[in-house]
């Protein structure tokens, strides 16, 4: 009997333009910056970072824009001890919910300049910005972020920022 | 089978490129209008069903996104259709027939100028032998058009008198993007783009975005003074390969015209999902449209064919004439595929 045909190659490939849209450009216009723009839902008034152009919860146009300060508060985080192809950190490493200070809506992002184990819900971040020859319009612009040092929020009011986008 | 019927309906101006806004963008706009129109608060709406194509967007998932123009808080019941509008409306009907939910919001939106689209079209086929041959579905519509030319009465005027037909009644359409005043005569003086087909037998390429509200029975007579009620319903699918078909014909669309009892006139306005002028022919042959009938008061897929709401739009022209009165009878059909694969059709009466 002849030999089985197990695979064949078909190879495909597509290029694709991508359109922001007029909300996300206006964040990372402001990123390349060095400033974090959000949006206010005019109905439930929750704060997205980024913005998306359209509030979530409440299926409306979002367009007050809101200056976020780069500064927020850690919600949950993971940390990495799997290595994988590609992984730009060292394991281990922290991901992490943040919700920074003016947003009502958590982004995500690592943690670093502090040991794994000593990240905490509740603890006060910072971001870390890429040097000034660097800056582009991307989420990259934000190299991580790190602790401030100041003392934790609460766990209780961590707790209730996370239950407030209910 | 319950009464469902169409009680409004919303579209995007389709436009070639629209390069400021995301889908998402797009979408709240015509999802907006549509639910204050159909007169349901948007919190009592039963059913929420989408039809769009990751292909478009290049995205896994990308419909997924689609949700944030919804307000899916409390979370809803929804689904989606990785297909034209149109089937995501049949998806509602068939969920209205359960019985208790009473209402349900379709809404569908296609960025085409995302990608080469002639070549992400291409990926719809088979993809072991057909696939990579990159097939674009400009030349497969060219196949189907000469086998239509040469195997028929048909010819290359009729075809153009369908272009200038739909040209010139999209006039009157304000969400239309190819309109004018042109005689067919001329139209055959241009060049082929893809032997027999000509610029002027091809839709144009489109991105757009549309959205319908359905009700069911009393809700529906109490929130529109005239709905438009989906008296039957049906789709169909041809093989797959398209060497096993005879492309001239499309009989997906008979059988599914047939079951909705549409093989006849008696229609007032026909809306036809033709993104080809050939494919115009064909379908008015498999229906036994005649004269009597107006054809693509909109100007149809020639005028606008933003790919995942042509379809949809059609159903939703088809019920505006029936909502406004200026038609009793409507026949929509809406297609999917290459070469007119696959077919739904749809029946519309004021009463």
């Amino acid at each position: 009997m002849s030999d089985p045909i197990t695979k064949i190659a078909t190879p495909i490939s597509l290029d694709y333009s991508y359109t922001p849209g007029r909300a996300v450009s206006r964040f990372l216009r402001g990123i390349a910056q060095r400033k974090i723009v959000g949006e206010r839902c005019p109905e439930c008034t929750n704060v997205y970072v980024p913005p998306k152009g359209a509030c979530a919860r409440c299926g409306v146009a979002t367009s007050e824009e809101v200056q976020i300060k780069p500064t927020g508060t850690i919600t949950t985080y993971c940390v990495v001890n799997v290595p994988f192809t590609g992984q730009a950190v060292e394991c281990p490493y922290v991901s992490a919910s943040i919700v920074l200070d003016g947003a009502d809506i958590p982004i995500m992002h690592l943690i670093q300049e502090v040991a794994a184990e000593e990240v905490r819900m509740g603890m006060r971040v910072e971001a870390v910005w890429v040097d000034e020859s660097e800056m582009k319009p991307t989420v990259e612009s934000i190299k991580y972020f790190r602790p401030t040092g100041e003392p934790d929020v609460p766990f209780e009011e961590v707790i209730a920022t996370i239950e407030g986008a209910d | 089978m319950r009464d469902v019927a169409v009680i409004s309906f919303s579209q995007a101006p389709s436009v070639r490129r629209e390069s400021d806004l995301n889908e998402v963008e797009m979408i709240v706009p015509v999802v907006t209008e549509a639910v204050e129109r159909s007169g349901i608060d948007r919190k009592d709406i039963g059913f929420t069903v989408s039809g769009s194509c990751d292909y478009l967007a290049g995205q896994p998932f990308a419909f997924v996104m689609g949700l944030d123009a919804i307000g899916a808080w409390p979370p809803i019941r929804e689904s989606h259709v990785e297909m034209d509008g149109a089937w995501a409306l049949y998806e509602a009907w068939v969920r209205l027939q359960h019985g208790d939910v009473d209402s349900a919001l379709v809404y569908c939106f296609g960025k085409s100028s995302l990608g080469e689209l002639r070549d992400v079209l291409s990926l719809q086929l088979d993809p072991y032998y057909l696939a990579p041959l990159w097939p674009d579905s400009v030349s497969l519509a060219a196949l189907q058009a000469r086998s239509l030319l040469d195997g028929s009465d048909h010819t290359e005027l009729d075809m153009a008198e369908v272009a200038a037909r739909s040209r010139r009644d999209a006039r009157d359409n304000p969400n239309a993007q190819v309109t004018g005043d042109t005689d067919p005569n001329d139209l055959l003086n241009e060049p082929y783009i893809a032997d027999p087909l000509r610029k002027h037998d091809c839709a144009p390429i489109s991105d757009g975005a549309a959205a319908i509200v359905l009700a069911a029975g009393d809700l529906a007579r109490e929130k529109c003074e005239r709905p438009a009620w989906i008296k039957a319903i049906d789709h169909r699918i041809d093989a797959h390969s398209l060497g096993a078909r005879d492309l001239k014909k499309a009989p997906s669309a008979r059988i599914a015209a047939e079951a909705v009892g549409a093989v006849k006139d008696g229609f007032d306005v026909a809306e036809i999902h033709a993104p080809f002028t050939h494919q115009e022919l064909i379908l008015r042959d498999e229906f036994g449209l005649s004269d009597k009938t107006r054809i693509n008061p909109s100007g149809g897929a020639l005028a606008a064919n933003p790919m995942m709401v042509a379809g949809l739009t059609r159903i939703g022209e088809a019920a505006t004439r029936v909502m406004d009165s200026s038609a009793d009878r409507a026949l929509a059909h809406a297609t999917s595929g290459p070469c007119l694969q696959q077919n739904l059709v749809c029946v519309l009466e004021g009463n």
